[in-house]
């Protein structure tokens, strides 16, 4: 990996040496919890919203000495950031991307830094964001290593799970409550774990509460300590997810009254109303369970240390929790059964021109 | 007195066709079940006497434009409203915008879009691909604008048709 980066990057060497940033990190590898850590330069991380949680994910994987980040928000740092992580006051007015790139450049030069001041929703800017997850890697030819949400909203979700799973993109969700007590973090595996439209996580992570995406900003409570803990948990999970080591959880939860950090596998939902989730189902249906990707790295593991580790991680997967998440309203569920559901009805030969202007007829009266 | 404009949404039948703008001819067959909800909607809402918005599209109806206004204290506050069409959508909901109120209020994103993820988001998920523009008016903006525009108004805020 070392030798085919340019040679303006400093050498991720063990040495322990003041100005050597990455012996510590090295040390890992010396110690035997990590096998490769200089791996972490061939990767490639696309981060979308570097508001609360995702500047601190980019910050750590920064000093971590990733390959490379591609940042997308469209955001500007206003001085209501400030009590969150990462922004400088002297930032404001900056787009976020932008602000972001000066200081984690200046963090650690090793790491390129793509940026992309844009809201991905939109027509214009979704093909431009399907293309850099498929184009973005550090040579520029191959998709990113995985693709974290850090977004603040539900749209910009739905948007994100939309192209993994049309793009069959393994990427990792996160999120905190509206009031700031709560958050999660999620791995979702196109057709292998539930995608977001499976169930989306956050009815869970506050069992029950209605309360369920938090809009950053002006429309939430926040506390850069929530943020900085659902941030660390993101950037570990990523460490352990391109660097292999540990356990990867489907769904981890934590909720910051009663410290409870619920941790459960997500099965994908067969009726998921995301089309191409429901491909990627039957894609998946006939994979062997050794050969599903949420499970490669460990099986890979165990292969290696079956004399060891005899007895550890029995597939846990498929005995626990097969998708038990249900979201609320059962009643009304009921109710719609009893009544058979209306349809808008449309004639054959309406044409689009003539709904538009009886439309706009209609309003000018 | 109060405009009553939240409209449930069992008064709005649903839409059927599963497609959004980069679907092509079933992108066009969606949006000509919108505009016939609309037009259900619009008339609805001028037979009860609580017309409350106006909106058109582009020739694709991808962009859309238009006015909203609220009836507070026999006054009335009228708006401009923008959207576009996400380009996942029905998955991705649409994100109403009132630029006008851009930072006028805390329940407003940036950019004038309002904020809607706690009531709006769950149901549309639930509901979806069902759920079109015309329920994200009934169901979105409607609420909104009733729970918003008194308070903006009373603190002064808001002016009448600014
Ligand atoms: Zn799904």
């Amino acid at each position: 990996m070392v030798e085919q980066k340019p040679p303006a990057l400093r050498v991720m060497s063990s040495d322990v040496h003041d100005d050597n940033p990455y012996s510590r990190l090295m040390a890992l590898k010396r110690m035997g919890v990590v096998k490769n850590y200089e791996a972490i330069r061939g990767h490639s991380v696309l981060i979308v919203g570097v508001g609360g949680i995702g500047s601190v994910v980019a910050e750590m994987l920064t000093r971590c000495g990733i390959g490379k980040l591609l940042l997308f928000d469209y955001d500007r740092v206003e001085l209501a950031n400030m009590n969150r992580m990462f922004y400088l006051p002297t930032h404001q007015g900056l787009a976020k991307v932008e602000a972001a790139k000066k200081s984690l450049q200046e963090i650690n030069p090793d790491v390129q830094i793509e940026t992309h001041n844009m809201n991905i929703c939109t027509l214009d800017n979704y093909e431009q964001f399907c293309e850099r997850i498929r184009n973005g890697n550090l040579e520029g030819n191959g998709r990113v290593s995985i693709v974290l949400s850090c977004v603040d909203n539900y749209a910009a979700r739905m948007t994100i799970n939309s192209a993994c799973n049309e793009l069959d993109q393994i990427w990792f969700e996160s999120g905190v409550s509206e009031t700031a007590m709560s958050g999660h973090i999620q791995w979702l595996i196109p057709g292998e774990t539930a995608c977001f439209a499976c169930a989306p996580p956050l009815v869970v992570s506050e069992a029950g509460d209605e309360n369920q995406i938090k809009r950053e900003g002006v429309c939430a409570a926040s506390l850069p300590t929530t943020m900085g803990i659902i941030a660390g948990f993101l950037s570990q999970t990523v460490l352990k997810y391109l660097l292999d080591f540990g356990e990867v959880s489907q769904f981890l939860g934590y909720n910051a009254f009663t410290d409870y950090f619920p941790r459960y596998p997500l099965g994908p939902n067969p009726e998921c109303t995301d089309r191409k989730c429901q491909e990627r189902q039957k894609q998946y249906a006939h994979v062997p369970e050794e050969e599903k990707r949420m499970n490669a790295s460990r099986v890979k593991r165990e292969k290696e240390e079956k004399a060891l580790q005899v007895q550890q991680q029995k597939d846990q997967a498929h005995t626990e929790n097969e998708w038990g998440i249900t979201l609320d309203g059962g009643e009304d569920e009921q109710v719609q059964e009893k009544k058979p559901e209306a349809f808008v009805e449309v004639k054959k030969e309406q044409t689009l021109e003539e709904l538009m202007k009886s439309m706009k007829q209609l309003q000018a009266k | 007195m109060e405009q009553n404009i939240s409209t449930s949404l069992e008064s709005l039948p649903f839409i059927k066709t599963n497609a959004g703008p980069k679907d092509g001819e079933q992108w066009i067959e969606r949006l000509k079940e919108e505009y016939m909800l609309l037009i259900q909607y619009i008339q609805m809402n001028k037979e009860e006497d609580h017309d409350w918005f106006n909106v058109e599209s582009n020739a694709d109806g991808t962009k859309w434009n238009g006015k909203c206004w609220y009836i507070h204290n026999f006054v009335r506050y009228e708006f401009d409203l923008q959207f576009e069409i996400p380009a996942t959508y029905p998955a991705t909901p649409i994100e109403m915008e009132l630029p006008e109120l851009d930072g006028k209020t805390h329940k407003m994103y940036r950019g004038g879009k309002i904020c809607l993820d706690i009531h709006f988001a769950p149901l549309w998920a639930k509901y979806q691909p069902k759920l079109g523009i015309a329920h994200a008016l009934a169901t979105a903006l409607g609420p909104w604008l009733a729970a918003e525009i008194p308070v903006l108004a009373d603190q002064g805020i808001i002016k009448p048709n600014m």
